[in-house]
């Protein structure tokens, strides 16, 4: 479908722009603001230039070898939640009924985590996951395996993990799910005339037509469990130690915590421009694709 | 794996009679999906199931010993809940805030959707991109700047604080679910429209609006949604008069030395809300989670 070119359109998009202005550039202009300035207290700034910069990205001082530690931590955090959560929601959305009313009993139980309170979510965990109260704990401890997500690193982490899965695959399988309904019989008779194997029909077929809304599930996992606070901040509150310190704990800890206005400011603008620069890749991508198809069709 | 996930050729309905040999085939590979199915759904359930249990039991007996199900039955948390105005104002703050953000949101990108499906403009690529990177901007590094910010303008601790920090990333995705549904729907209709002499305002309420139905719903259920689940901006930018049911449950919690059983009745409350949601749009999750371009 072409677009014409009509510039009046930006009367539409105005009231858009201007919401979304006054809650992200004027909050970002005054991170921005104390980001090179430094205080006191009583309210008296001073100029800083850009000492908190080099400070954060100096691994070898304080707050930037904690930086460092919290963006690694988030990192990897991210990348084991797509490895489990995409291959996984893959095989659930496969695995979906196909018709009758157990469509729809699924969907809607499915989609139940997504809809919790990110805080009931690590509320609901911390409870499961305690040796004493908690059915998960309780019976890995009876199993004989030493479990304790409030001591041990490794423990948290994998609970921490596991919940993010139980809250968010869901998210995965509706939009593969979705991209798997819009695939016409015709396509799998015809691989059935064609003798196509199952791994064949998956590869010629699905996993194309489940590229698109793939790359949106993808995008959208990246960038919330990049962010993630509110799970892991209930669930361990970022320990034992900083075991599970993740760059928004961390920057929340900075910001309302120790009230180090310059020091958060300068952490908030680098994240920031990470997710910008991730956020580009993928938009670049998203429109790639989108052209392809494009091309394809005409 | 792919042994019990994939779809097999012969697994498919066919417009044709089905063949006998396909059935017999067919057989064991639907109990493949069916138990892979049966355990998510399982795993799903199960943490669930154990917070409505506990938030039926009494303290003494969650404290007590693990029991599957409660052996006292009692709704004693759930009255708690329902007499006591500090509980029950948080579920009416967290209600109208997220309410306000789901009309503002809605409102607001109605018009823009239907620019960026529509036209081409100066500047509507970055527009776009700009917009998307709100819906990925981390609430911690907005905490802050939107406490000082609505302090300022003398909204702190009103649900419209709450409910306009929420447009940040509720407007941007409303923007991006509606664009998709809207592009659906054939330019030629515009056209007809515009020839058989409507205005524009009239053409879009009378004629685009209930084509697009569907996907106003699918974006009022993720306004609603993300409103509903976020926490720390919430929880910032409120103290006492506005305070949401999820910050009621962190404070009451520290405070009462762990009331397990009420903070569990409380957690079940909070559920509810979203499981009638779902109920609502059931059959359009699936294009919805797609945000309206399958």
């Amino acid at each position: 479908m072409t677009k014409t070119l009509n510039n009046k359109a930006w009367l539409l998009v105005l009231p858009v722009f201007l919401i979304v202005a006054f809650s992200a550039v004027l909050p970002l202009m005054t991170v921005v603001n104390y980001s090179v300035q430094d205080t006191f207290g009583n309210n008296q700034f001073f100029w800083n230039g850009v000492g908190w910069f080099q400070e954060l990205l100096d691994p070898s001082t304080d707050l930037g070898g904690r930086f460092f530690d919290s963006l690694w931590r988030t990192l990897l955090f991210s990348a084991i939640i797509l490895l489990i959560e995409v291959p996984l929601g893959i095989a659930v959305a496969l695995s979906m009924p196909r018709e009758g009313w157990t469509v729809a009993l699924s969907l809607v139980l499915m989609a139940l985590p997504l809809l919790i309170p990110w805080n009931v979510v690590g509320t609901i965990w911390q409870v499961f996951a305690r040796s004493d109260i908690g059915l998960l704990g309780w019976v890995v401890n009876h199993l004989g395996i030493d479990y304790n997500y409030t001591g041990d690193p490794l423990d948290a982490w994998i609970t921490i993990i596991v919940m993010d899965v139980w809250h968010w695959t869901s998210l995965v399988a509706l939009l593969c799910y979705a991209g798997l309904k819009s695939i016409p019989d015709a396509y799998y008779q015809a691989a059935r005339i064609d003798g196509a194997s199952r791994w064949a029909v998956f590869r010629t077929i699905q996993l194309p037509k489940m590229r698109r809304v793939l790359l949106i599930a993808v995008l959208l996992r990246f960038m919330d469990s990049f962010m993630i606070y509110t799970e892991p901040f209930v669930l361990t509150g970022g320990g034992p130690g900083n075991a599970t310190t993740f760059l928004s704990i961390d920057l929340v800890k900075l910001a309302l915590g120790q009230f180090d206005l310059g020091k958060a400011a300068a952490m908030s603008l680098v994240y920031n421009l990470i997710i910008l620069a991730i956020c580009w890749v993928f938009y670049t991508i998203m429109t790639n694709v989108d052209a392809q198809k494009e091309r394809a069709e005409a | 794996m792919t042994d019990s996930v994939a779809i097999r050729p012969s697994d498919v309905k066919t417009s044709a009679a089905p063949l006998a040999a396909n059935k017999v085939l067919a057989g064991p590979r639907v109990n493949g999906r069916v138990v892979v199915m049966t355990l998510y759904i399982l795993f799903l359930m199960l943490p669930i199931y154990w917070l409505v249990n506990m938030s039926l039991k009494t303290n003494t007996e969650i404290t007590s010993g693990l029991t599957l199900w409660p052996r006292n039955l009692t709704f004693d948390n759930y009255i708690t809940i329902f007499t006591d105005q500090s509980w029950y104002s948080g579920y009416i703050n967290s209600l109208s805030y997220v309410l306000i953000n789901t009309v503002l949101s809605i409102a607001f990108a109605l018009p823009a959707a239907y620019a960026f499906s529509r036209y081409r403009f100066l500047g509507d690529k970055h527009l776009f991109f700009w917009l998307l990177t709100n819906r990925m901007a981390p609430p911690a590094v907005f905490a802050l700047p939107f406490f000082n910010l609505y302090s300022a303008i003398g909204l702190f601790d009103t649900p419209w604080a709450v409910a306009l920090a929420h447009c940040l990333f509720n407007v941007p995705l409303a923007v991006w679910i509606l664009e998709g549904f809207m592009s659906g729907v054939p330019r030629e209709i515009d056209e007809t429209a515009a020839i058989d002499g409507y205005s524009f305002p009239r053409f879009f309420v009378k004629i685009f609006m209930p084509l697009i139905a569907s996907g106003v719903g699918v974006a009022a259920f993720f306004c609603f949604m993300f409103s509903w689940v976020e926490l720390l901006l919430a929880r910032t930018l409120t103290s006492v008069t506005a305070k949401p049911i999820a910050a009621t449950m962190t404070r009451t919690v520290s405070a009462s030395g762990m009331d397990w059983g009420l903070l569990a009745a409380a957690g079940v409350l909070t559920i509810i809300p979203g499981a009638l949601v779902i109920w609502f749009v059931r059959n359009y999750i699936a294009k919805g989670f797609a945000l309206g371009r399958v």
